[in-house]
C-alpha cells in the first residue's frame, strides 16, 4: 500500500450538468483539489456549491467534463476494480433494500470485497448492533445513516468518502461517526468527507477545503484558515436606538481601529478584529459621538464559521445578481 | 427456500466454531450466493410480491375453470313471443332438452336479445319470423338448432340419422386448453414484472449506484436476479398445474422433464425481456407503460383465453412472432399432447433467441445511476 504522496488529485475539474429542455448548469468550474494519504479532508460549502458533485466524480460514479483525476495513483476507465476494492463509498442519499436485515445488509456488502470487513465488528463499531436483526425499513433516520457508512467500511478500505454522513443525526450519533473516521487516521487511511457541521470540521479534519459555486476558493488546517481571515476575535454587538438601515453603518465600523471585516447579522453587527482592546473603547466613543446606544455586546474567538462566512458571504449578492439576470 | 436456509445455517454454524482472524481465509462469502439470498429474501418478504406469484394467478385459473366447466350440452335460450299462431312451436321448443325457453311480448323479446339475454327470438309473422344478431356466433348457431327443432316437431323427417357425441373426456374440454396458456400467462407476467419492476425499483432507490460503487461483478448481479426469478417460478408452475390437476383433472400427457424444459426456456425469455424493458427506465410511470405496451398485444393475440389461429390470417405473421404464442404453442403440445422436445424445436429456438437477444441488448444499454 502506498502511504506517501497525494491519495486524491484533481485539477481543473469540469462538469456541466445538460437535462435537455433547460439551461446546462456548470456544477464545477475548475476545482483544485489534493489529499494526502492518511489525512482527513473536508469539503465546506454552501448548497449547491457542487461538494456531491466532486466526490461523486472522484467515486468513479460521475463522468466529468474535463480536467485530472487520479485516485490512489489510478485513473478511472483503467483500474476500476482495484479502485473499487480500495475504496468505501456512502453517498450523500442511499435508501438501502428495506425488507433486508441491518446484518444482511451489511454481509451482502462485504461479500463484494477481496478484504471483506466482519459485519458484526462493524456493526459494533457504530453502535448498531442491537439493531443487528431489523429490517432496514424500521431503522430510524440515524440509524439508517450509519448503515451507509457501516456499508462504506464493508471492504476495509483505504480510501473513504462520506458525503454528509452526520447530518441529521444525533449528538452520540455524530459521534460514533467520529470515532470511526478518527480510527481511519490512526490506521493512516484517508477520508474525504463533506459536511454542514463547522464544529465537525474544526474538530475532524486536519484539511478543509472551502467549495463555493464549483471552486475551491480557500484550502488549509481550520487554525491556518482562521487565521487568514486576520482577526483573532470576532465582536459581536446591536444597537438600541438606531432607525437608519444596517448598511449605512457599515462604513463607520469598519473604520475602527484593528477591524479586518464587518458582517450584518440577523440582529446586529460582527466585527472580526486582532485587538479588543482597542477596538472596543473606539467603538464606544463613535456610538456615542453619533447619539447611539449598545443594545447587547459580546466577544468569542474566530471559528471556522466565520472564515467560512466571510469566504462565501459573497454568495447571497452574486446569487442575487444572478436571479436578476435572466 | 429450504435451501437457502441451510446455506445461511451452514455459514453460521461455521462462524460460531472459528475465530474472527481465521474466518478471512477460509469461510469467505461468494458475492453470487450473497445477492442471490438477498433477493430471495426481498422476495419472501414481500406479501404482497407472494400474493401476485402464487395466490393471484391460482384464483384465476379456479375463478375461470368454475366459470368454464363442463355443463353438459349448453342450453340455447330462446325467446318466444307469446302469439297463438305459434302454439304448436313453443310446445315443441319448450319440450327439447337443449332449449331453454322465455315466452313474452314482442318488444320484450326484442329487449331479451339486445341484452344478450336470449340468442334468437321466434316472432309471429307470416309463418316464423327469426331475429337474431349475426355478429355473435351463439346466435347463429341457435338459429340453425331452433330451426331444426320447429321443423321437425312439424314433422319434416330427417334425411339421416345422426346421433351427438360431445368433447368432455379430460383433455379436450375449455379449463384443457386454459391451463397451459395461464402458465405462458404467468411466465410473462412474472419475469416481466418481477425483473423489470424490482430493477427499476432498485434504480429509483439508487440502491443499483451504491451497488455499482463496490466491486460487485455486474454478471453476478444479473445471474442473481434471473436465478431468483428461476427459483421463485419453480412453486408458481407446480401450484398451477396442480390445481389444474387436483380441481378439474386437467390432465398432464407430456414428461415432467420436457414441461421443465419449455417453461425454463420461456421463464428465460421473458425474463431477458423485463430486464431489457427495465435496462434505462428511471420512473415507474415508465416501466408500467412500458410492461403494458409489451404485454397487452400478447394477452389479446397469443392465446392464452382462445386460440390464436382465431384471427385474421393476415396478423398471422405478427402473432406468431409473439413469443407468448410460441411458449403457449409449446405448453399445449407437450402437456396435453404429450409432444417431444424435438418436435418443438420451432417454438424453443424462438423462445431462445427472444431471450438471449434481449438479454444481451439490455447489458449493453443497462443504466446503474
Ligand atoms: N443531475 C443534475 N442535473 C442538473 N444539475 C445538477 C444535477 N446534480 C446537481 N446539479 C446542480 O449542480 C450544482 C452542484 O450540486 P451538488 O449536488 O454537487 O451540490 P452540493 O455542494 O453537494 O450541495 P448540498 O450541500 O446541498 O448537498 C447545483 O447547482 C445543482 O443544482
Ligand atoms: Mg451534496
Amino acid at each position: 500500500m502506498k502511504t506517501t504522496g497525494p491519495a486524491i488529485v484533481c485539477e481543473d475539474l469540469r462538469k456541466r450538468y445538460e437535462t435537455i429542455g433547460q439551461k446546462p448548469v456548470d456544477a464545477l468550474v475548475g476545482l483544485d483539489l489534493t489529499a494526502n494519504y492518511g489525512e482527513c479532508l473536508g469539503l465546506l460549502g454552501p448548497n449547491g456549491a457542487g461538494k456531491t458533485t466532486t466526490i461523486e466524480i472522484l467515486e468513479g460514479l460521475l463522468p466529468s467534463s474535463g480536467g485530472k483525476v487520479e485516485v490512489l495513483g489510478m485513473r478511472w476507465g483503467e483500474h476500476d476494480t482495484q479502485l473499487r476494492n480500495r475504496i468505501g463509498i456512502s453517498l450523500q442519499e442511499t435508501r438501502l433494500a428495506d425488507k433486508l436485515t441491518v446484518i444482511e445488509t451489511v454481509r451482502l456488502f462485504s461479500s463484494f470485497y477481496e478484504k471483506q470487513g466482519d459485519a458484526d465488528e462493524i456493526l459494533q463499531s457504530l453502535s448498531l448492533d442491537e439493531k443487528r436483526e431489523a429490517r432496514v425499513m424500521t431503522l430510524s433516520g440515524g440509524q439508517k445513516q450509519r448503515l451507509a457508512v457501516a456499508c462504506a467500511l464493508a471492504g476495509e478500505p483505504e480510501l473513504l468518502f462520506l458525503d454528509e454522513p452526520t447530518t441529521g443525526l444525533d449528538p452520540q450519533s455524530r459521534r460514533d461517526v467520529w470515532e470511526i473516521i478518527r480510527r481511519q487516521r490512526e490506521g493512516g487511511r484517508t477520508t474525504l468527507l463533506t459536511t454542514h457541521y463547522m464544529d465537525e470540521a474544526e474538530r475532524l479534519c486536519d484539511r478543509v477545503a472551502v467549495v463555493d459555486r464549483g471552486k475551491v476558493i480557500a484550502v488549509g488546517s481550520p487554525a491556518e484558515l482562521i487565521q487568514r481571515i486576520g482577526g483573532d476575535h470576532v465582536i459581536q454587538f446591536a444597537l438600541k436606538n438606531s432607525n437608519d438601515s444596517a448598511e449605512s453603518h457599515v462604513e463607520l465600523f469598519s473604520k475602527l481601529p484593528s477591524v479586518q471585516a464587518c458582517h450584518v447579522e440577523a440582529d446586529g453587527f460582527a466585527l472580526t478584529v486582532s485587538a479588543p482592546h482597542e477596538c472596543i473603547p473606539a467603538l464606544v466613543e463613535r456610538l456615542g459621538a453619533n447619539r447611539l446606544q449598545l443594545g447587547r455586546l459580546t466577544t468569542r474567538n474566530v471559528s471556522l464559521e466565520d472564515v467560512f462566512v466571510s469566504l462565501t458571504g459573497r454568495r447571497l449578492t452574486a446569487e442575487e445578481l444572478a436571479d436578476k439576470a435572466p | 427456500m429450504s435451501e437457502s436456509q441451510t446455506i445461511e445455517n451452514a455459514a453460521d454454524g461455521m462462524r460460531g466454531l472459528k475465530p474472527a482472524a481465521q474466518r478471512h481465509s477460509t469461510g469467505r462469502a461468494s458475492p453470487l450466493g450473497q445477492l442471490f439470498l438477498a433477493r430471495m429474501r426481498m422476495f419472501y418478504r414481500a406479501p404482497e410480491a407472494i400474493f401476485w406469484t402464487y395466490g393471484f394467478p391460482i384464483l384465476l385459473t379456479i375463478g375461470l375453470g368454475v366459470a368454464f366447466r363442463a355443463k353438459g350440452v349448453e342450453k340455447v335460450t330462446v325467446a318466444i313471443e307469446d302469439a297463438a299462431p305459434l302454439a304448436q312451436v313453443r310446445a315443441s321448443l319448450e319440450k327439447d332438452p337443449g332449449i331453454k325457453a322465455k315466452v313474452g311480448t314482442a318488444s320484450q323479446c326484442a329487449d331479451w336479445i339486445r341484452k344478450g339475454e336470449a340468442m334468437l327470438a321466434v316472432i309471429n309473422a307470416d309463418g316464423v319470423e327469426y331475429r337474431f344478431d349475426p355478429t355473435r356466433p351463439d346466435a347463429s348457431l341457435a338459429r340453425l338448432k331452433v330451426d331444426d327443432v320447429i321443423q321437425r316437431g312439424a314433422g319434416r323427417p330427417d334425411a339421416v340419422h345422426v346421433t351427438d357425441m360431445t368433447a368432455t373426456a379430460p383433455g379436450a374440454r375449455y379449463i384443457d386448453f386454459l391451463v397451459p396458456g395461464l402458465l405462458g400467462m404467468n411466465l410473462m407476467g412474472g419475469g416481466l414484472w418481477g425483473i423489470g419492476f424490482v430493477i427499476v425499483d432498485m434504480r429509483i432507490r439508487k440502491l443499483l449506484k451504491r451497488l455499482i460503487a463496490t466491486p460487485m461483478r455486474k454478471r453476478d448481479f444479473f445471474f442473481s436476479v434471473l436465478g431468483a426469478r428461476m427459483a421463485f417460478m419453480v412453486p408458481e408452475m407446480i401450484l398451477l398445474l396442480l390445481t389444474g390437476r387436483l380441481l378439474f383433472g386437467v390432465a398432464v400427457a407430456g414428461s415432467a422433464f420436457n414441461i421443465a424444459v419449455v417453461i425454463a426456456v420461456g421463464a428465460v425469455s421473458f425474463a431477458g425481456l423485463g430486464l431489457l424493458a427495465a435496462s434505462r427506465a428511471d420512473k415507474l410511470e415508465t416501466i408500467t407503460g412500458l410492461m403494458n405496451v409489451i404485454m397487452l398485444p400478447m394477452w389479446i393475440f397469443s392465446g392464452v383465453f382462445f386460440a390464436a389461429s382465431r384471427f385474421p390470417d393476415a396478423i398471422q405473421p405478427f402473432i406468431q412472432a409473439l413469443p407468448l404464442t410460441q411458449l403457449n404453442n409449446a405448453l399445449r403440445a407437450v402437456i396435453s399432447d404429450g409432444a417431444s422436445l424435438s418436435s418443438q424445436w420451432m417454438p424453443l429456438t424462438i423462445l431462445a433467441a427472444y431471450g438471449t437477444v434481449s438479454f444481451l441488448l439490455a447489458l449493453r444499454i443497462f443504466r446503474w445511476t
